[in-house]
């Protein structure tokens, strides 16, 4: 078969409902590349890579294999051309052999005695691109690294030549890290190519040989690593337009609120993603955090609110440790929390509108009364809050799943300011919305503000936490790389430190 | 032409109801197709059915009889169903209230007044159901074993211990050999109604049960936040709910209304413990049906658990005037159960047809 010689997309345009994930991108590729695919969630990269594997159709554009034309139906017809693809979470049968999961549904394994064939092809490859596994070990007693190297040479085998990674080192300790970039590199030297999808911009400095910038779907910039430095990465990816900050006034910060001290935390994998985090919020302020996603603000804010345990470190509100106290203790004690994901964490679908308005105060007065539900009054509150936030919904009875994304999260919005929190947490509350909606909710964080609570925004639309927040965190690798105010300082710092450099030295001069 | 299958955003509660009646109907197209294949006419055995359950008074008190079993069981299993707690092991739950019941009866019965003997059995029943019900939540929160699993092994569990219990340490002085134990003394035993085998006290506290429980789940605390653990766990974690003691609860309530529903039967019909299969015509099973007819409403649990006893009771009839199985309820019931689910498929998914482009 005919390699991978030069891969182009051209035009490829895909929406969904509403939403255009990609508009009119251009790629090329060709043999003995590394193409970094950067920016932020949602900026497209996955999507197109979805087209490119067969798992979406694109609305307009096509895929030229060395200027032929593909008709991509699905994933096999990927495959079929030499395009393979390592998903961020590995699609491996846990209970089965290392051999065993390679062997699942390769076509060219003879029928009788498919083991030694198996285990000879493997042995060859392991040999030849340093991708050390042990063929006879059940996945589940494999590490991370381990499971990723199954996973490439499943690809392998069946004759990836240009293998697109989804976010491969998210879940690798640093050393596997270095072990996979090796394999890669050793790759492309036999004439591979490969696709890296990253938001991390260190790693795409390092490994790979060219980068295409995504944002909101469209390209923002392509070029060859020798010419950019990380800031202009950077620059490509949070995009330079910055709008006039809303309408705020004046007001002097309070008292502190939350402080927080020596915070450690860490991932889902066991990992350090958040640490020794120190900072101080106070009354009447909206403290940003801004940074790549995946650098430790979803742990940091589940820390604080209670859903994940701290290692080292202590959280106090208004002078009282919380620390690790249950979910329900810290709500009672005046945090209020917009969840990350708000159909998964922040909503109940399948309930009604006024049964979702009261999520998480259910237990207080005057929603319930003894260990009754005082659905009156719950009515009254979900009418008010569709009221005054402005939820679009047929009426109070409605199941939740059938508002919009936006609607949904005005109702989230309006139930946690309502409370009137001396802290309220906001985790990416405009992502995915429309302007309308987004604008709106901004300016219900700026009137929590005024009404002398703090807000925690944690966002990486820098657009938005410079027309909020009085004063902004960057965070990097679980660090807190410098703290800015939004009036006085320079957007090309803030790229800085998104990168991972610290700029000390303009840091004197602004603040 | 070819078939298109999406996401429906919302069902009307008309549109439900057509759903399930046409799932019903469609359940009693198959069933007739069952009867047509053994040779007999299906309307006229499926009009029998419903002639001897409903079409008189001798059948009526019988179906009575059975929907009481059926109306505590389902309405308890509704409950479960809400958190999405898969409870196949009420069988279970109501032998072991059984058993508690009789412990308690033949131990003080004799020198206690029914007033006071026939409220504790009940309690007893209720706390031994219900300490078996929480068995598997236990297990499920704890260990994250699947309840499916260890409910119907449980269920095995009771069974054998009944047998142990009959045939053993509880076997009856007066029972010459039979696997029974003693009967219970007189003040411990229900009066029925009239000359059937109704008693009017279990039929009250089936139906104030359920309404009970209905309560429970649409007006109280526990049963929002159980409808939350249901709908949506990572919900119910950020909210602050306990997820180990709403379980917890809510499986000692389900339990133990099943094992209610065993001192029921114990001291209405049977008066002593015996086998399992006797104490139980598979009511725990049926009532699995009589919560999904009853749309997980423990309240609705009243009509579906009616009309499954009328089913059973039908069947009982054909048995005997047509010579059929007695089993072909059981296909009846199951016939029925798939037909529901299928409908759900329907209340959540739009499906038409589309003529092929070009």
């Amino acid at each position: 078969m005919k390699r991978i010689e030069k891969l182009e997309m051209q035009g490829i345009t895909k929406s969904f409902v509403g939403v255009k994930a990609n508009q009119d991108v251009n790629l090329t590729i060709e043999k003995g590349d590394i193409l970094g695919l950067l920016g932020e969630n949602g900026a497209g990269k996955t999507t197109l890579m979805n087209v490119l594997y067969g798992l979406y159709h694109p609305d307009k554009g096509k895929v030229l294999v060395n200027g032929e034309q593909l008709h991509l139906r699905n994933p096999k017809d990927s495959m079929k051309v030499g395009i393979g693809m390592i998903h961020q979470h590995f699609m491996l049968v846990q209970k089965h052999t290392v051999l065993e999961n390679i062997a699942l549904g390769y076509d060219e394994a003879p029928f009788f005695f498919p083991q030694r064939y198996m285990r000879n092809r493997i042995e060859e490859y392991s040999r030849k691109f340093g991708l050390e596994v042990d063929p006879d070990k059940k996945i589940w007693e494999l590490s991370a690294g381990e499971q990723q190297r199954v996973e490439i040479l499943k690809a392998l085998l069946r004759n990836a030549d240009l293998l697109i990674m989804d976010e491969p080192t998210s879940v690798l300790t640093p050393q596997e890290a270095e072990d996979l970039f090796d394999i890669l590199r050793k790759m492309i030297n036999d004439g591979h190519s490969v696709i890296l999808i990253s938001h991390k911009l260190e790693e795409i400095m390092s490994i790979c040989n060219r980068v295409m910038v995504m944002r909101k779907g469209k390209v923002t910039g392509s070029a060859i690593i020798k010419d950019v430095t990380k800031v202009d990465l950077a620059r490509m990816m949070i995009g330079r337009e910055l709008s006039n900050s809303l309408e705020k006034s004046e007001i002097e910060p309070g008292d502190p609120i939350l402080e927080i001290s020596d915070l450690s935390v860490d991932s889902d994998q066991g990992l350090p993603i958040v640490r020794n985090l120190s900072y101080t919020i106070c009354g009447s302020e909206i403290f940003g955090i801004a940074g790549v996603s995946g650098n430790g603000q979803r742990e940091m804010v589940e820390s604080i609110t209670g859903l994940r345990k701290s290692v080292t470190g202590s959280v106090r509100l208004q002078g009282d440790d919380i620390t690790n106290k249950s979910a329900r203790f810290i709500h009672n004690n005046g945090i209020n929390h917009v969840p990350e994901e708000r159909i998964k964490f922040g909503t109940v679908a399948n309930l009604q509108l006024f049964e979702n308005s009261v999520l998480k105060k259910h237990h207080t007065t005057p929603f319930s009364k003894r260990m009754l539900m005082n659905y009156p009054v719950i009515r009254e509150h979900a009418n008010s809050l569709v009221e005054k936030y402005n939820v679009d919904a047929a009426s109070i009875n409605t199941p939740v799943k059938n508002l919009s994304g936006g609607n949904m999260q005005k109702l989230i919005l309006g139930r946690e300011i309502s409370a009137e929190p001396s802290l309220l947490i906001a985790a990416h509350p405009t992502y995915g919305l429309d302007v309308g909606a987004a604008e709106y909710i901004r300016k219900e964080l700026i009137n929590c503000r005024d009404r002398g609570g703090a807000v925690l925004l944690v966002s990486e639309d820098l657009e938005e936490l410079f027309q909020v927040c009085d004063r902004i965190a960057v965070m990097f690798e679980g660090h807190i790389m410098g703290i800015v105010e939004p009036g006085n300082c320079d957007i090309e710092d803030v790229g800085m430190m998104m990168a991972g450099s610290a700029v000390e030295k303009k840091q004197g001069e602004n603040l | 032409m070819s078939v298109v299958v999406i996401p429906r955003e919302k069902a009307t509660p008309l549109f439900n109801f057509f759903i399930l009646l046409g799932s019903l109907f469609a359940g009693l197209v198959a069933v007739g197709i069952v009867f047509l294949l053994k040779g007999i006419n299906p309307f006229f055995a499926i009009f029998e059915i419903f002639r001897a359950s409903f079409g008189s008074f001798f059948g009526f008190k019988e179906t009575l009889t059975k929907a009481v079993p059926l109306i505590l069981i389902g309405s308890g299993l509704a409950l479960a169903y809400r958190a999405k707690f898969w409870n196949i092991g009420a069988e279970s739950q109501l032998l072991v209230g059984a058993i508690f019941g009789t412990w308690i009866g033949l131990a003080w019965g004799p020198s206690l007044p029914g007033f006071i003997i026939l409220p504790l059995m009940f309690i007893g029943g209720f706390i031994g159901g219900g300490l078996w019900g929480m068995v598997p939540a236990i297990f499920k929160v704890k260990f994250g074993i699947n309840e499916v699993i260890s409910t119907l092994m449980l269920n095995y569990i009771a069974a054998e211990f009944v047998k142990f219990l009959v045939v053993g340490p509880w076997k009856g002085k007066t029972k010459y050999g039979y696997p029974y134990t003693d009967d219970l003394p007189d003040q411990a035993i229900l009066k029925y109604l009239g000359n059937s085998r109704v008693s009017l006290v279990l039929i009250i506290l089936a139906v104030c049960v359920a309404l009970l429980l209905a309560f429970l789940v649409f007006r109280t605390r526990f049963g929002y936040e159980i409808r939350v653990i249901g709908e949506n766990p990572e919900a119910a974690r950020y909210s602050g709910i306990d997820f180990f003691r709403t379980t917890l609860i809510m499986m000692f309530i389900s339990g133990g209304v099943a094992g209610l529903a065993g001192v029921g039967e114990l001291s209405s019909i049977h008066h002593h413990l015996s086998y399992p299969e006797t104490i139980s015509a598979g009511y725990g099973f049926t009532a699995i049906i009589v919560a999904w007819l009853g749309r997980l409403h423990p309240g609705f649990a009243i009509l579906s658990g009616l009309f499954f006893a009328g089913i059973i009771v039908g069947g009982d009839a054909i048995q005997m005037s047509m010579g059929l199985p007695a089993t072909t309820v059981n296909v009846f019931n199951g016939l029925i159960l798939v037909f529901l689910i299928m409908g759900d498929f329907f209340l959540n998914h739009k499906v038409f047809y589309q003529r092929r482009k070009g």
